[in-house]
């Protein structure tokens, strides 16, 4: 008797053990679906109100047991890798426009420290065959919707998040260089050495990155020998309402940055309705046939403005990250 | 132990001569030069290689193709000689599955050196992710490495039982080693069992895993969206090439081996006949998936491809790519289809022949297409335009080079070559056969 009872209680440990283990299996699942489920709008308000966890996923709680705290700052924190909650950024490149002035260039370039040979943004001096007309084509990075780099990333470095910008853990990165090979449009670039940005250690009190700790949304800053950088969409700009430092650098609006799913894009002086411009100027984005899905769409270089000529004055074909010393 | 005798005396392992022991040391020079030029890397960084961000893949990762690619000659023999039950097999198999362990060993270091932070390799297993065909890297190896070491060790436990008996006055020092090794080896019927059993299971295992260990160091490239890798030929095209890459080697090394040691009458004409056909299929393979590879774009190619092809058909590789297909593949073919082909000092230098072309191979895979991306490369250094490997490159990869063949010259020195137990059991068979015969 006395064996017996010892002997089921051992069994129902064994069993709670059991349990327990599935059901903290089950809950990542749960949960893990849940924060995919819940990038669609929800339309069911009975009195709940939907909050998003530290850890990125949104649970759904009463409203009664909400209680509101004015200004507080957590509103602002949200978890790097998951994204900003329901936004989907994208950029509009008016190629028309573009007449190489290179200011979004060294903007990038100065706010992000980029201190190696590479840009992150390049202006590409386009010729399609003989018999069309030449333009420049603005490139960053294209925040992929089906990003080969993150693919093949082994060690989630690179990863995607849900407002569609592709970020880098440059904490992380092994330096393998694979999501540089996989990327069909070369905007990667490497820290061959060590990179020599001694001015953002020293400098503590550049208001940009008033919190030195490097992040994946302060890309760049730091730089770390034997990783990989890339244009992030300045995801530090757009979290403070800003936009991202070509946009505002361009003194001919040829960037327009927005949310998809506001349908509305600006470059700092006009706000369009994203679908619309699309439709009018027939965007398109760049090498549509690999199945990348961009974000980064593009106007064709009709009706051109300016002249192709001019912008020769600013090409260097050897350089796009000018040096200090 | 009176019948192993005369067999033991050409067989066991040999002190070296002055020339093993010249080889030796230069191969332990050339990779402590290759360490401290690695050291330097740690240091300075990818800079001291000629890497940059368009090629940001050099010899490093051809290499590492190439050592993948030569372990599978462990796969390949035990698929086909020892399975089969191949009588001819028995001098061959061992030197086979040295070389599969020596490679895929350095095929493991090589991976290492290529990347930019070692010191993050635990992230590899803390943050890994299954959809990178690295992650599936990271396991297969690993396993491959464990499986070529059993398959090479269980076959040696009786003779590490003779070798311990035969060294007992000679070399009490090694005798104790091989009385270690040999797990005490009694040669009893039960263990026997195991052993066969083990053997059977483990060479079962290591033909899927050999497979996959290639096809997966294709999809290293496929799963790119690069002109040139972007291809569903990858895995067929990888594996044959691997074929030609690992017997190959097993040639070169073999007729080394048999020189050395003198082992003629042991590795006799006849294993270079047969391993010489096996060749010329493996080439005539490859040669087909080339074909595949590099014919049918030429009809099909779109503007980009059609300025890769060109650039290895006719322009800056062309030297390199028809050394590669002719050297590498058509003359062995045409030379092997002979019978004075196939006899042992040409097969060697056309094994020799095809190793080289089959690491420029690998080259010719990396390099090229990383040098012409969908997008012009602008606003980089001139120097970007190209690539050809720093001297750092050149002295590490040297370096692994040389360790592997250190590593296949510790194994030959200590292990016997050719089985001992299962020769002196064929004899007797052979002995008895005849006997029945007369
Ligand atoms: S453009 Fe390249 S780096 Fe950027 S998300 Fe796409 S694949 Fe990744
Ligand atoms: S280089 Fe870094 S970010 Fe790129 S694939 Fe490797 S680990 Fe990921």
């Amino acid at each position: 008797m006395k064996n017996n009872k010892t002997n089921s209680r051992r069994k129902f440990i064994d069993k709670g053990i059991k349990l327990s283990l599935l059901t903290a299996i089950g809950g990542i699942g749960l949960t893990k679906l849940a924060s995919k489920l819940s990038a669609k709008p929800t339309s069911n308000s009975t009195g709940k109100i939907e909050l998003m966890t530290t850890e990125g996923t949104i649970i759904q709680v009463d409203s009664s047991e909400v209680m509101e705290m004015d200004n507080s700052k957590k509103h602002k924190e949200y978890n790097v890798r998951e994204g900003m909650p329901n936004r989907k950024f994208v950029m509009v490149v008016d190629l028309a426009k573009c007449k190489n002035a290179l200011k979004c260039q060294s903007a990038c370039n100065k706010y992000h420290y980029i201190t190696g040979d590479n840009a992150w943004l390049k202006v590409y001096k386009m010729q399609e065959s003989k018999d069309t007309a030449p333009y420049w084509m603005p490139t960053t990075c294209q925040h992929c919707d089906h990003p080969a780099c993150v693919t093949v990333c082994p060690v989630d470095a690179t990863f995607k998040r849900r407002d569609g910008l592709v970020l880098i853990d440059n904490k992380r990165c092994i330096g393998c260089r694979f999501c540089m090979a996989a990327c069909p449009y070369s905007t990667r670039v490497f820290n061959w050495s060590d990179p020599n940005q001694g001015e953002i250690t020293l400098a503590k009190d550049l208001k940009m990155h008033d919190h030195q700790k490097s992040s994946p949304e302060h890309a760049g800053v730091p730089s770390i020998k034997g990783t990989v950088d890339k244009c992030d969409f300045c995801p530090h700009a757009i979290q403070e309402g800003k936009l991202p430092h070509c946009v505002t650098a361009c003194p001919n609006g040829v960037f327009y940055f927005g949310d998809k799913y506001e349908d509305t894009v600006t470059n700092g002086d006009e706000t369009l309705r994203f679908s619309k411009l699309l439709k009018d100027k027939s965007g398109y984005r760049i090498m549509e046939g690999l199945g990348t899905e961009p974000s980064v769409y593009y106007l064709p270089p009709v009706d051109r403005l300016v002249d192709f000529e001019k912008g020769l004055e600013n090409y260097t074909e050897f350089q796009s990250v000018e040096k200090s010393k | 132990m009176k019948k192993y005798d005369k067999l033991l005396n050409d067989l066991a392992p040999k002190k070296f001569g002055k020339l093993g022991t010249i080889w030796t040391i230069s191969l332990i020079v050339i990779i402590i030069i290759g360490i401290i030029a690695y050291i330097d890397q740690l240091i300075k960084g990818q800079v001291v290689t000629n890497m940059r961000d368009y090629t940001l893949w050099g010899i490093y990762i051809s290499n590492f193709v190439f050592f993948v690619a030569t372990s599978f000659v462990g796969s390949v023999t035990v698929a086909v000689l020892r399975l089969t039950k191949n009588n001819w097999r028995t001098p061959v198999v061992r030197i086979a599955e040295i070389i599969s362990l020596a490679a895929i060993v350095m095929a493991g270091i090589t991976i290492m050196i290529d990347m930019a932070r070692p010191d993050r390799l635990l992230n590899l297993f803390i943050h890994a992710r299954l959809q990178s065909p690295i992650t599936w890297d990271v396991i297969i190896i690993p396993t491959y490495i464990v499986l070529s070491l059993l398959l090479l060790y269980f076959p040696l436990l009786p003779d590490f039982k003779i070798l311990k008996e035969y060294f007992k006055d000679k070399s009490p020092k090694l005798s104790k080693w091989y009385g270690k090794l040999s797990l005490n080896w009694t040669g009893s019927k039960a263990q026997k069992a195991i052993q066969t059993k083990s053997i059977q299971i483990i060479a079962l295992m290591i033909i899927p895993v050999g497979l996959i260990l290639q096809t997966i160091d294709a999809w290293l490239f496929s799963t790119t969206y690069r002109i040139g890798w972007d291809s569903t030929n990858m895995g067929a095209y990888f594996i044959s090439g691997a074929f030609v890459a690992g017997v190959g080697a097993l040639i070169t090394v073999i007729y080394v081996v048999r020189r050395a040691y003198k082992l003629e009458h042991f590795i006799t004409d006849n294993h270079f006949d047969k391993l010489g056909k096996f060749l010329v299929l493996a080439c005539l393979t490859y040669l087909y998936f080339n074909i595949n590879e590099y014919l049918i774009p030429t009809f099909t190619a779109s503007k980009e491809e059609e300025i890769h092809l060109n650039t290895l058909i006719s322009g800056q590789y062309a030297p390199l790519f028809w050394f590669v297909i002719i050297g590498g593949l058509i003359i062995p073919i045409i030379v092997l289809l002979f019978k004075k082909g196939r006899k042992p000092l040409p097969m060697f230098i056309i094994g020799l022949v095809v190793v080289i072309a089959s690491w420029w191979k690998r080259y010719l895979i990396v390099t090229p297409t990383l040098l012409h991306p969908f997008l012009p490369i602008q606003g980089v250094p001139e120097s970007w335009h190209h690539y050809f490997p720093s001297i750092h490159e050149w002295l590490i990869t040297i370096a692994t080079l040389a360790m592997a063949l250190l590593i296949i010259t510790l194994l030959v020195r200590y292990l016997p070559i050719i089985p001992i137990q299962r020769t002196a059991d064929e004899q007797e068979e052979l002995l008895k056969n005849t006997k029945n015969a007369e």
